[in-house]
Formats: structure tokens, C-alpha cells, sequence
């Protein structure tokens, strides 16, 4: 296969992670990295320097979108990015210690907790008419959001537990290369008692940020390859923005479960070949 | 029904406007750039194997920023490349920027000192 065959065929499947990505709140990076390493054949460290610049993209791609509908908490967003960026430069500085085995391990045990959120029904909480938590007050982090009967307020709940699992996040996101959305999205909806739109939109707005944040380093170390990060990052991109489009109208808890699926089967791969030290 | 408690100020949709549309402006400028470098690229090097099995590290040209720019400035393909993503990574950074100056101007001075350790934190990152 010459490069163009590699580069139509990598941005095809990066489009499709993209639009999955974007749709389910997951983000596309979990699943780059396993395609890149299992299916293309890439070092590890060059899929996750190319995951990490396409991101930003799904990220912000995706966020733009989401911003303009109203769901996003910029308070909240901003807040929680010092623990999840403290935690990206962490996580970025442990890749050089780990063996490419032991990531790759770690990688499949993360993406098995992603699938397992991600096909598990999330309560949605009422948290309207709630006391206002006093720390979350202080920050003015209680808001609304647009519903089809209109507005709907919400209160934040636990915002110490909250930032502590963002840092796990941006560990997880420097480490391995991914958004680390699933983790995001539950530190907001399940710890913060955020509405699970709210939290989706706001863990893609934030996303960008701490994946800059290792991305930085990615970049000075040399993991970021020119030829491999082009594609994945247009397909990405591409996919994200069309399934920020879709959001309203694609049947979003069946395509969850379909990803988790994939992500299930990547994950088991992941372990497998990095037990098995073949990658 | 209790009234909202509307915490954020009657300015707000301003913000997230302008945070919307710096995102939206920074990461399709940053698209475009990868894209015109991808095609050249392409034109160049589509015929060769591709080879990323082995890790040997970018050479320095494509890994720091002086050398990213250089190198782009000299219309070397993959330099172009790099300097489409180093903008991609610059569009969040640039976004706290912004969201820090209207917490400025709003006043709250709080959210400008979150904005400010966040900023720092990203330089760091990318200045080291």
C-alpha cells in the first residue's frame, strides 16, 4: 500500500470515529489509537501523538456547535480545566517512563470503563428545585439549559469530588492520548449532578484544552508525525462536525451501544498484544 | 415554580459567541493549513510505502516551534503539516485568552484568575 492509498484509507475510518465520537460524547480519540496500532500497524507512540492533535479538533470542532445551542457551562468548563490540565501534564510526562506494552495494557483497561459507561443508563437528576449548593454558589456555577419546554435550570452539586476525578481525566488523556471524555462526562453528570447534555457538551468544550495541554509536550518529544497526524486529523474533524449536526436527529443510546461494542473489541485486542508484547 | 437562579450575568451569550466563533474560525484556519500541506504532501510522497512501525522521533525541524516554522516558511510539505497543527493546539489556548479578557471585563475577578493559571499552565506545556 503507497501513502496515498494509507492516507485515503486512515481518513475514511478517522471520519467514522469522529462522527461516533462526536455523537455518543465519547469522543474519537479512544478509538484512534487502537486502529492505528492494531489495524495500520503504527507505533504507539506515533498513534497517540496523531489521537492527541485530533482531539483538539473534535473538540473544538464538535464544541462550536455545542456552544451555540446553549448547553455548554463555560464557568464550570473553566473551573475544572485547572484540574484536568494539571493532570494532562502529569499523565503527558509519564508516557516517557511506562513501556509501550504496559500503555497499551492500561489503554485497553480505560477503554473496557469507557464501553461499560457508555452502554450503562444514566439517571438523569432533578436538581431544579434543590437547595444551591454553597460552594458551587460562590462560583456561580448553577445555570440553565434549553429543553423543548423551554429553559430548565440546574444546580451543581459536589464540586471538590468533581475537580478530584477531572484530574484522574487529564491524566488519562496525557497519558494515553485520548479526550478521556467518558471520565468527564461522569465526573459532571453523575458526580457534579449536571443533565447529561450539559455534561456532554461541556466535557467536548474542555477536551481541547487539556488535550493541549500534553499536546504540547507530544510535540516537543517528536511522537507527532506529520503524515499520519494529516489524515486523522481531517477525517476526525470532518466526522465530528457532521455528528454535532446530526445531534438531534440520530438515535443517540443505540449508536452509544454500537461504539461500545467496537470499543470493547479494541479494548480486549489492546490487552491481548500488550500482554503478549507485540506492540 | 421558583424563579431561575440565574447565575451568569445578562452577557453571557456574548461570550459564549465569541468563544464559538474563535473556535470554530481557529480550527478550520488550522484545517485549511493541514489540508494544503496534506495535498502537497500527497503529490510529493503519495507513491512511497508509508512506515510508522518504528519509532524514531520527528526530526528537530518538525518538532520544535522555531523549526516548525522555519521549515514551513521554506514550503517543506510536512513542515506546512505541523504548522496547521501547532495552530489547532494554539485555538484552545487562544480560547481561554479570550474567555479570561471578558471575565475581565465583566469584572469577576475570580474567573480571571482561573483563566490566567489555566493560560500558564498550557505555556508551560508548550514552552516547557
Amino acid at each position: 500500500m503507497n501513502t496515498l492509498a494509507f492516507s485515503a484509507i486512515v481518513a475514511a475510518a478517522s471520519f467514522c470515529a469522529g462522527f461516533l465520537g462526536s455523537l455518543t460524547g465519547l469522543g474519537g480519540g479512544v478509538v484512534i489509537v487502537p486502529l492505528l496500532t492494531l489495524v495500520f500497524g503504527a507505533d504507539i507512540r506515533y498513534a497517540i501523538g496523531a489521537s492527541l492533535v485530533s482531539i483538539i479538533a473534535t473538540s473544538s470542532g464538535a464544541a462550536a456547535a455545542y456552544v451555540k445551542e446553549g448547553f455548554t457551562n463555560i464557568r464550570i468548563g473553566m473551573l475544572l480545566e485547572i484540574a484536568t490540565t494539571i493532570g494532562a501534564l502529569v499523565g503527558a510526562s509519564l508516557v516517557a517512563v511506562i513501556p509501550a506494552n504496559v500503555i497499551a495494557v492500561i489503554f485497553g483497561l480505560v477503554l473496557l470503563q469507557s464501553a461499560y459507561l457508555a452502554s450503562k443508563h444514566r439517571p438523569e437528576h432533578a436538581t431544579a428545585n434543590l437547595a444551591p449548593d454553597p460552594l458551587a454558589a460562590r462560583l456561580k456555577l448553577d445555570s440553565t439549559y434549553p429543553t423543548v419546554e423551554g429553559e430548565v435550570p440546574y444546580h451543581v452539586r459536589r464540586v471538590p469530588g468533581g475537580f478530584a476525578l477531572m484530574w484522574l481525566a487529564g491524566v488519562l488523556s496525557g497519558l494515553l492520548g485520548i479526550g478521556s471524555g467518558a471520565v468527564k462526562v461522569l465526573a459532571m453528570d453523575q458526580v457534579m449532578l449536571m443533565p447529561l447534555k450539559v455534561s456532554t457538551a461541556t466535557s467536548n468544550f474542555m477536551i481541547g484544552v487539556t488535550a493541549a495541554a500534553s499536546a504540547g509536550i507530544y510535540l516537543r518529544r517528536g511522537y507527532v508525525a506529520p503524515g499520519l497526524a494529516m489524515p486523522v486529523m481531517l477525517g476526525v474533524l470532518a466526522g465530528a462536525m457532521v455528528g454535532a449536526r446530526l445531534l438531534f436527529r440520530m438515535p443517540v443510546r443505540q449508536l452509544r451501544l454500537l461504539f461500545a461494542g467496537v470499543i470493547v473489541i479494541l479494548a480486549i485486542e489492546m490487552i491481548y498484544h500488550g500482554i503478549a508484547g507485540e506492540l | 415554580m421558583t424563579a431561575p437562579d440565574r447565575a451568569m450575568p445578562e452577557s453571557d451569550p456574548r461570550l459564549q459567541h465569541a468563544v464559538g466563533k474563535l473556535l470554530r474560525f481557529g480550527v478550520l484556519l488550522a484545517a485549511a493549513v493541514v489540508l494544503v500541506g496534506g495535498i502537497a504532501y500527497l503529490a510529493r510522497y503519495g507513491a512511497a510505502v508509508p512506515d510508522y512501525r518504528v519509532f524514531r522521533g520527528q526530526p528537530d525541524n518538525l518538532r520544535s516551534l522555531a523549526g516548525i516554522v522555519r521549515s514551513a516558511f521554506a514550503l517543506d510539505e510536512r513542515g506546512v503539516i505541523q504548522l496547521g497543527l501547532v495552530l489547532l493546539v494554539a485555538t484552545p489556548i487562544a480560547r481561554v485568552a479570550i474567555a479570561g479578557f471578558v471575565f475581565a471585563f465583566e469584572r469577576d475577578r475570580t474567573y480571571v484568575l482561573v483563566a490566567l493559571l489555566v493560560l500558564a499552565l498550557l505555556l508551560w506545556s508548550l514552552i516547557g
